[in-house]
């Protein structure tokens, strides 16, 4: 209410032309408002006593006058040391807003920014997250060289604090800290690397939004949490996704072999991907043989896939582009639906889908030939999305389509828009010349066109003849005629030039007009437009060299306007022909040519897509839409003609056969039982076993101990929907299990002891593992006909990999503020068992596509937990990965 | 990412301004004003302007203009996408969205893209969480405001942020717990001179408004799911329910909010339920023209079509009309040279006509288009593509909600090419 009125007092009492003053100095230094200057002081001074009184009212009113000052672009930095008293505030309104003016203003004053500084370090110890975050937030906005350290200290802090949400806030103020200071790189890309590891859904589009901006080369980085992100994707909130997404791209284009060689062998890809780690590493020996995609390179396509069908158009268009740059040509056709989905948002989004597409119709006509009639043009377009769908349909023309298109073209030729019906006649002569069958009938149809009352209709149409009739050498006497009477009427200048052009490159055809032509022009010669000027001494020249005893007067007429003409295009032009063409005994070898190189058989030209070379910008950026490489464009790299080793994300190939060859078809196998008292005694072996048989023995100690904690992450992602859609019976089952947990400690050796825990979980495990089998049987189905043979390997993977989500659980536990989620975990609680396939399904609807195995995988876990999870334990809560050593015990 | 954003009027001033990173100076806007004027009308300004530092990405909505300022490459559409979450967030917090309404509010709205954005990175866009931080203003709060000194900005922290369900908030409390579905279509369509149907294609969306108490899990189940293959869904729709089992699960953001959107292609026939018979003829002898045009039911299902709206962009050429419609209302602008002819209800007994002549300027040319009919219309209770919601079911709270599906057909971009 006071800002309001604040605000009208301003204008009434500043009246226009201060105003005007103000919108002036503004733009030279924003606070040197001078209009403005005596009348603010005064009421700053009321805004100081506001300020300086008890009452938090009085301080509230004077910040909100102060945020509309700031808003309105005016200069309020002269209350700085006023305002940063109160910053400490208990009321959080006048807190907030004193936020917002400390970071306006901090660059400006940053001495006195210095005393706000210890207001926030306290908070940044506070118990209460938010307040950690959003004190975080605020210190890393003030642009203040002098607390660089300050804020590095604050960073490392927060990147290791327990809340995600936090830590969210620390991905976003490593690119502030950069953009303030980038010496600071090296230490900022420790911090990301650790925060890349971080599994929190929320942590993952702030950190690779921060990768992007310190250290996009760095791609080594990414390796390592290559598959937890692909996994975490769906559940990312939407403007991470779209990070996320462009990175991988990039990421593929350097990691994988083009699929592009030959799409056929496609039935063989998925089968190759389906199968497990050893034939993987075979692959990768010899890559010479028939093309086979790598099983990440798979994953990326298909976790992406279904965001097409986000709200967001940013997010449809990230994973359109990133179908057209890494998946084979042959599944790139799905983008065509969502983005033809998109051409009904606003005109905006219209603009960017439009041009995307308009580059995409011209490499691959046949992706979106199905939609042709989305693009036809509406008269309530405006014209930049007219002149797209144009284009679009132009490039999408073919011999089929083409009559169609051509009826369709002629209402737009009539259209009340000029500027479109001009477009639309130099799309008909594109389509002329592309698809021979109907030249002619365009041409016929242009040459109509010649009698439009409309000048501009009739210059484009000149101009568009003119080229088509330079394309089919001339069997057009009577077209050339025709166009050479218009020259009485038609005042646009490149019409001109190209009827004259025509006419001279013509002129033996039309011997009888083209000299008279020329006489015209002689007259009206000093009144014409440059470019006119220059056609009308090509056309002498010309007529000169056939026809030199009717028109050599006139042309050495011409030529001497040219000479004193103002333009010295024109006066060069002038000079060059005439000593080319008029013999003299000074004239060159030259001159003896000059017929042939007047009159020498000009090349067509090609009437080409103004989109055409757009396709080496990466679809759906910035550069792509100006068709120039923007600051900090990150070029596209070219497929690798060998892939780099795959095994650097390696690791995760265990987890990964394990998440893909599922579980559900295992565990149909075999029976439940069966499985666990197995699985128990080969533990040890197969430990080992799949541990050598990924890593290879090759890795160092510190990767492996890089890849445990990312395994962790994968899995964590995976069990996400369980806190999520609450599984309510399951959550207490895991709160149970890490009771357990906490008061078993080391729970290695006490076997007897693990024995009876399981058998005692199981039973209770078992009804549910098996309603998981049922619902996820129809959407595994296609990996369960697969590794039919790997049923026993699968076990083995899956008891480990439930040692690991033993240890994964507990720290995930100690990681994430559990009663965070209670809210939501409760609600879905079943009603009836016979409703649980569904939830299931819902499980696997709110995450990623192999979530289903790894949530029964997970419950199996549940069963035989217990015995070994408190040394992972008490790393995660220093926030440290586990060692390599306890990584792996057995081996 | 996004630098500064300013918010200019059709006028060409700017009204405000809010920077994320360090301060940009507003003279950046001068590169806009010079593509605004060659542009000459305001929906032809590029979407974006290269200048020599920054990028100008702009969104035009309720006759202003949202430029964001940006210095590197970003998917543009990330920018677009998010101006426009910047619109319809004030348009949920204020009712309207417009020059005064934001510069009453100008705090609320500073408190607002100081939390959507941070770092120029967005931070809390849904309207849920926004909402609990920062309450939106209603007059009675306004009055409690002033006489208790309390404020706007919420004292309880937003827990939906760290949720899982980041676009529920936490704690929701009703006394009638209701969730009401909006079925709406439009179709869009281009007709031509002879009446039959060059382009038609529906558009439908789902809105709803979900009022219920604590945290229900819903699911929405269709009589005809097939006609659904082209889908958008709120990011609460579950994906790999709805592709196994064509059910939409989810747990509802508190309030209004868009469930889905589909598309019906041109490829399945889609019914168009009016016809427009038209003979518009100018002459080149005389200055005087005729123009009659009667609009008809066609396809309709039984149901009656309602609130049409009949415009057209006349030529240049033409002066005036002196027209007598059958029923409802006509105007035509001689500036704008736009007819407008507000019919209302169609009746099938007696068709809605409107008859007259048109008058060119003496001396112009016959202009050679004749002008294209844009047609509006609603019918109620008809979803023109057949879809039927099957039922609601709600798990996960013990009460019952009262549940309510209305239908609606509209007139997208319609339009009769004469």
């Amino acid at each position: 209410m006071s800002s309001n009125s604040f605000a009208y007092n301003e204008q009434s009492g500043g009246g226009e032309a201060t105003e005007l003053g103000q919108e002036a100095t503004s733009t030279i230094s924003p606070s040197g408002a001078f209009g403005l200057f005596s009348s603010d002081l005064k009421k700053n001074e009321d805004l100081k006593q506001m300020l300086e009184s008890n009452k938090d009212s009085a301080k509230l009113d004077a910040m909100k006058r102060i945020v509309g000052m700031i808003a309105k672009g005016k200069n309020a930095s002269e209350l700085f040391p006023a305002v940063v008293k109160n910053v400490a505030s208990k009321n959080i309104e006048i807190k907030k807003l004193v936020y917002v003016y400390l970071v306006r203003y901090a660059e400006e004053q940053q001495d006195l920014a210095l005393l706000s500084i210890s207001t926030f370090q306290r908070a940044l110890k506070d118990p209460n997250q938010l307040i950690r975050a959003s004190a975080l937030r605020v210190l890393s906005s003030i642009r203040v060289p002098i607390i660089v350290p300050i804020m590095m200290l604050a960073i490392k802090e927060a990147a290791a604090d327990l809340s995600p949400y936090v830590r969210k806030n620390a991905a976003h103020a490593i690119q502030k800290l950069y953009s303030l200071d980038p010496e600071q790189k090296e230490m900022l890309i420790e911090v990301i690397e650790k925060l890349l590891k971080d599994k929190s859904i929320l942590v993952a589009g702030s950190v690779v939004m921060a990768f992007e901006e310190v250290c996009p080369d760095r791609i080594d980085l990414i390796h390592k949490n290559y598959r937890k992100l692909c996994n975490l994707l769906v559940d990312v909130e939407e403007w991470g996704q779209v990070v996320i997404i462009h990175m991988l791209t990039r990421y593929a284009r350097t990691q994988f072999v083009s699929p592009w060689r030959e799409d056929d062998g496609l039935e063989d890809n998925e089968k190759s991907f389906y199968d497990s780690d050893d034939e993987q590493k075979e692959k990768t020996d010899k890559r010479k043989k028939p093309y086979t995609m790598d099983p990440d390179h798979r994953l990326l396509i298909r976790n992406t896939k279904p965001l097409l069908q986000s709200r967001n158009a940013a997010v449809v268009m990230a994973v359109a582009q990133l179908y057209w740059h890494i998946s084979p040509k042959s599944e790139a056709g799905i983008i065509s639906k969502s983005l033809v989905r998109l051409l009904r948002s606003n005109r905006e989004v219209q603009y960017i889908v439009l041009q995307n597409i308009a580059t995409m119709s011209i490499q691959r006509k046949g992706m979106f030939e199905p939609y042709l009639k989305s693009f036809y043009v509406r008269s309530t377009d405006p014209t930049m999305i007219k002149t797209l769908k144009l284009e679009i349909l132009t490039n999408l023309a073919n011999e089929a389509n083409i009559s169609t298109l051509l009826r369709e073209f002629q209402t737009y030729v009539k259209s009340q828009d000029k500027q479109f019906a001009a477009a639309t006649i130099q799309t008909i002569g594109r389509c002329a010349t592309n698809i021979s069958e109907v030249t002619d009938t365009c041409l016929s149809g242009l040459v109509c066109l010649l009698s439009n009352r409309d000048e501009i209709v009739v210059a484009e149409s000149v101009v568009v003849i003119k080229k088509l009739l330079q394309m089919q050498p001339a069997q057009h006497g009577e077209i050339i005629k025709h166009m050479a009477k218009l020259l009485d009427s038609i005042t646009v200048p490149v019409a001109r030039a190209s009827i004259l052009w025509l006419i001279g490159e013509n002129c033996e055809r039309v011997p009888k007009i083209a000299p008279d032509v020329l006489r015209k022009m002689a007259k009206s010669f000093t009144s014409e437009d440059d470019l006119v000027k220059l056609q009308i001494l090509n056309l002498g020249a010309k007529l000169y060299l056939t026809n030199s005893k009717q028109t050599k007067l006139l042309t050495q007429y011409i030529l001497n306007l040219g000479k004193y003409d103002q333009n010295y295009d024109i006066r060069d032009r002038t000079r060059f022909i005439r000593q080319l063409i008029v013999p003299n005994e000074k004239s060159g070898a030259l001159s003896k040519y000059a017929k042939k190189i007047f009159l020498a058989q000009k090349p067509a030209p090609l009437l080409e897509s103004p989109f055409k070379d757009r396709d080496h910008f990466q679809l759906g950026t910035l550069s792509h839409t100006l068709n120039a490489k923007a600051a900090g464009y990150l070029e596209l790299s070219n497929w690798p003609e060998v892939a780099p080793d795959p095994s650097v994300r390696n690791v995760e190939v265990i987890d990964l056969a394990k998440e893909w060859t599922p579980a559900g078809k295992a565990k149909n196998e075999n029976p439940t039982k069966k499985f666990y008292s197995e699985s128990e005694e080969e533990e040890d072996s197969s430990d080992s076993s799949s541990d050598s048989g990924s890593e290879s023995g090759s890795e160092s100690g510190e990767e492996d101990e890089e890849g445990d904690s990312s395994e962790d992450s994968s899995e964590d992602s995976s069990s996400e929907p369980e806190s999520e859609s609450g599984h309510q019976s399951d959550t207490e089952n895991r709160r149970a299990a890490k009771r357990n947990s906490k008061t078993k400690g080391k729970g290695d050796s006490k076997d007897g002891k693990k024995e009876n825990e399981k058998s005692k979980t199981s039973d209770s495990s078992n009804a549910e593992s098996s309603s998981v089998e049922e619902s996820s049987s129809d959407s595994e189905s296609e990996s369960e006909s697969e590794s039919e043979s790997e049923s026993r390997k699968v076990t083995k993977e899956k008891e480990k990999k439930a040692k690991q989500d033993r240890n994964r659980l507990a720290t995930d536990a100690s990681l994430l503020d559990l009663d965070d989620f209670n809210p939501v975990s409760t609600p879905v609680a079943l009603p009836t068992p016979a409703l649980s396939p569904s939830l299931i399904a819902d499980l696997e609807g709110l995450n990623l596509s192999t979530s289903s195995s790894v949530i029964s995988e997970n419950i199996g876990m549940i069963s035989s937990k217990g015995n070994k999870s408190s040394p992972s334990k008490e790393c995660a809560k220093k926030g440290q990965p586990r060692s390599a050593a306890e990584g792996r015990p057995h081996s | 990412m996004i630098h500064s954003l300013f918010l200019i009027n059709s006028s060409g001033d700017i009204f405000l301004e809010k920077h994320w990173k360090s301060v940009v100076s507003r003279s950046v806007c001068d590169y806009f004003f010079e593509a605004q004027e060659r542009a000459t009308e305001a929906e032809n300004v590029p979407p974006v302007i290269p200048t020599p530092h920054h990028y100008l990405l702009s969104v035009y909505r309720h006759k202003i203009f949202f430029v964001a300022v940006i210095q590197t490459e970003v998917p543009p559409l990330f920018v677009i996408e998010f101006l426009h979450r910047v619109v319809d967030t004030f348009q949920d917090y204020f009712g309207v969205c417009s020059e005064p309404v934001i510069k009453d509010n100008v705090v609320v709205v500073y408190e607002v893209l100081e939390e959507m954005l941070d770092n120029g990175f967005p931070l809390a866009t849904e309207s849920n969480i926004l909402k609990e931080l920062i309450k939106p203003p209603t007059i009675l709060r306004t009055v409690v405001n002033t006489i208790t000194g309390s404020t706007n900005v919420g004292d309880q922290l937003p827990t939906g942020q760290l949720s899982v369900v980041p676009w529920r908030r936490t704690g929701v409390k009703y006394t009638n717990n209701e969730a009401y579905f909006d079925v709406v279509e439009e179709i869009d369509a281009i007709i031509d001179k002879s009446g039959s149907t060059i382009t038609a294609e529906i558009q439908g969306v789902i809105d709803a408004c979900v009022k219920l108490t604590g945290m229900p899990d819903l699911t929405l189940s269709f009589m005809n799911p097939r006609l659904l293959d082209d889908v958008s869904f709120h990011p609460c729709v579950r994906f790999k329910r709805w592709e196994s089992e064509r059910i939409l699960s989810f747990i509802p953001p508190d309030g209004n909010f868009r469930l889905l959107s589909y598309h019906v292609s041109a490829q399945n026939l889609v019914a168009i339920p009016v016809y427009v018979k038209h003979n518009i003829s100018f002459r080149d002898s005389t200055s005087l023209g005729r123009f009659e045009i009667t609009v008809g039911p066609k396809q309709t299902m039984g149901k009656t079509i309602e609130g049409v709206i009949v415009t057209s962009q006349m030529p240049k050429g033409v002066l005036n009309m002196s027209l007598s419609p059958s029923q409802g209302t006509h105007t035509f602008d001689p500036v704008t040279k736009m007819l407008s002819w507000d019919v209302g209800k169609i009746n099938p007994q007696k068709l809605p006509s409107l008859k007259g002549t048109v008058s060119l300027q003496a001396g112009a040319s016959r202009p050679d288009e004749n002008p294209t009919i844009n047609l509006q219309f609603k019918i109620q209770q008809l979803a023109i593509s057949g879809l039927k919601v099957n039922r609601l079911d709600m798990y996960g709270e013990k009460y019952k909600p009262f549940k309510g599906i209305k239908y609606m057909t509209k007139a997208g971009k319609f339009q009769v090419r004469t």
